[in-house]
């Protein structure tokens, strides 16, 4: 403000608007919050710098071919033989069977809660359905060993049908114990997205004499639709990410197949099982944990990224 | 139906019949087909409900039933033997729990709270870097434990910070793992407080931080308390980060912060007796899975309960 001739009661009025002291201290609390925000940048940056490190290390050892497309992953042998796809086959062989069983049950319930139950139903099976999201992996993965195993998968398959021998581990369990820890997963972000559509888009197809079926199938459905793939490339990168179940129900035994009556290993359970204790650093065992660890990360980094553009794209039309 | 409305003359009169005469044989004709598939639809809509339900329901009976034996308390005094598995039990393991959980808290909550805050309230959406803080959280917070877990070996146990394996760098990877469930739920409390309430405490003078201090925080406090909840439950159930970070070693003392000698978790506890081939040791790891059942659940519940009780509308 310049201290015109015509400055007068507004020229008062801005001086006492002025702030008496210069407060340092909001600067500082804003430094010291936008610090906590670049915290998670660091996060990412240090999940990568400590991938990297022991990556590059370990192809300098192993050759890229051998891991990248070789079949059989053997550590422990001599010469050891690192080739990934065999554990990538056991972690995708997993994830595949549980979006078997996930999927129809997700999305069949998120329909269900969305367009059929009552207010008074989704008011209390919602809340039941997220705390099955609570339930600690140890646990889903104990159950599938000790009861989806013996009590589901083997009399629906029994032993007699393929060489006479019930198996102690197979993809199958780790499969339905991943598929048990997703359906939440899938049933509430679809559920979300679907009530989302607007109400204005039921009731015209309703007016159109439309049953609720077709109204959920063809109406709500493919309107909701970016949200509920969304919601199910969300739970394929939990289902590949899942450590603990696999780590019980699956097996250890690297097997290039995605037939769920095989024991396999993942790739997390790979690294969940040699890295633990004293694993001594800068041997060739402790550099192939970082470098399935940054394959890991690749794989769930793009389906978090094609999941959260989705998100973002239904919020867009119906907000 | 209400009344028609008195008409001006006869011809209106029989158009209104007729159309009335068409719509209600339209509604009437449904394809018996369409009927018929609509309620196998939600039949089977309902049964994969049922089956998710069921699923819930077997996981907590088979607990139940197969730890109920080993159940008492001597679970939450005895330590853990390899020998002797009817003297065996989760003491330090339960410690060990509630001291990683303990960091995890004084981590999370003032960090997570404050990149809440700045996301919400300093930082401007259409700058890009500020997109990318927010995308970089979206992502983070489906990474993978057990990277993590890598993370935590090579960067807070090894690495930069060198800290060993000790208690408190697995307290710190498990931090690192809800913080972004934290700043997620955090924002979106922050974010349901409408602007005139900002406006109002502005317009009489108070400062940016004065506002958020006394009228923002307070008011999403319910939200952040929910989001505080949910994450320190699921660090509390998390086993795939610890076994990396050192939680592995047979561990008969009660643990300590900072102590090299070892620690342990509960659900790292239970893993280790179910991989036991004896059967009383599988019994010990369901009672286990009981104990940390029961707590979750009631964490999970309280905190759904507390959002469904306090969610405002303004």
């Amino acid at each position: 403000m310049s201290d015109g001739i015509g400055a007068g009661p507004a020229g008062e009025l801005s001086r006492r608007l002025r702030a008496p002291s210069p407060r340092y201290g909001e600067k500082v609390i804003q430094g010291l919050l936008a610090f906590c925000g670049l915290l998670s940048v660091v996060t990412t940056t240090a999940i990568v710098l400590s991938l990297l490190g022991p990556t590059i290390g370990f192809f300098e050892i192993v050759p890229g071919d051998e891991f990248f497309f070789g079949i059989d992953w053997t550590p422990q042998f001599e010469p050891p033989s690192f080739g990934v796809l065999a554990i990538v086959a056991g972690t995708l062989n997993v994830a595949l069977w549980a979006m078997l069983v996930a999927v129809p049950v997700g999305l069949g319930a998120a329909i269900y809660l969305s367009e059929y139950a009552t207010p008074r139903v989704r008011k209390t099976v919602k809340p039941v359905l997220e705390i099955l999201a609570g339930i600690p992996t140890v646990a889903i993965g104990i159950f599938a060993v000790s009861f989806l195993l013996p009590e589901i998968i083997q009399p629906l398959w029994p032993g007699d049908l393929h060489g006479g021998v019930e198996k102690p581990f197979m993809a199958g369990a780790a499969s339905l114990g991943i598929g048990l820890m997703v359906v939440p997963i899938i049933a509430s972000i679809s559920d979300d997205a679907m009530s989302a559509v607007p109400r204005g888009l039921r009731e015209g197809a309703y007016a159109m004499g439309a049953t609720k079926m077709k109204v959920a199938t063809r109406v709500v459905f493919p309107a909701a639709l970016s949200g509920i793939v969304a919601s199910v490339v969300l739970a394929i990168s939990r289902a590949v990410g899942e450590t603990m179940i696999v780590l019980i129900a699956g097996g250890s035994q690297p097997n290039f197949t995605l037939w769920f009556n095989e024991a396999i290993q993942a790739m997390t359970a790979y690294i969940g099982v040699t890295a633990t204790g004293d694993i001594s650093t800068g041997t060739v065992d402790y550099k192939s944990v970082f470098a399935v660890g940054s394959v890991l990360f690749a794989m769930t980094l793009t389906m978090n990224l094609i999941s959260i553009r989705l998100v973002r794209k239904y919020r867009e039309v119906y907000e | 139906m209400s009344a028609p409305a008195p008409l001006a003359n006869e011809r209106s009169r029989l158009a209104v019949a007729g159309a009335r005469a068409t719509v209600a044989a339209g509604l009437r004709e449904q394809p018996r087909r369409d009927v018929w598939l609509n309620a196998v639809f939600a039949g089977l809509l309902l049964l994969a409900i049922l089956i998710a339900l069921a699923g819930l329901t077997a996981l907590l009976i088979q607990a139940f039933i197969k730890g109920a034996p080993a159940l008492s308390s001597d679970l939450f005094t005895n330590v853990p033997s390899t020998l002797n598995p009817d003297k065996a039990g989760f003491r330090p393991a339960i410690l060990g729990s509630l001291e990683l959980i303990a960091g995890v808290i004084l981590f999370v909550v003032p960090v997570g709270i404050g990149a809440a805050i700045y996301l919400e309230e300093y930082a401007d959406g259409s700058k890009w870097w500020n997109r990318a803080i927010e995308v970089n959280i979206q992502n983070l917070a489906a990474v993978p434990s057990i990277i993590y877990g890598i993370l935590g070996l090579a960067f807070i146990v090894r690495g930069p910070l060198d800290l060993g394996f000790i208690l408190v760098a697995g307290s710190l990877t498990l931090a690192l793992l809800v913080l972004p469930l934290v700043i997620i739920a955090s924002r979106e409390a922050i974010r349901a407080v409408p602007d005139s309430i900002r406006q109002g405490s502005l317009a009489l003078g108070a400062t940016k931080w004065q506002t958020i201090r006394t009228q923002v925080l307070p008011a999403s406090i319910p939200g952040i308390a929910t989001g505080v909840i949910l994450a320190v439950s699921r660090a509390l159930g998390e086993a795939a980060p610890l076994l990396l970070v050192g939680a592995t070693v047979f561990v008969t003392f009660d643990p300590t912060p900072f102590s090299e000698d070892g620690f342990s978790a509960m659900p790292v506890q239970i893993f280790q007796y179910f991989q036991r081939p004896q059967d009383e040791f599988q019994t010990l790891a369901a009672a286990g899975v009981i104990v940390m059942l029961v707590v979750l659940l009631a964490m999970n519940s309280f905190a759904i309960w507390l959002r469904n009780r306090y969610e405002q509308r303004w």
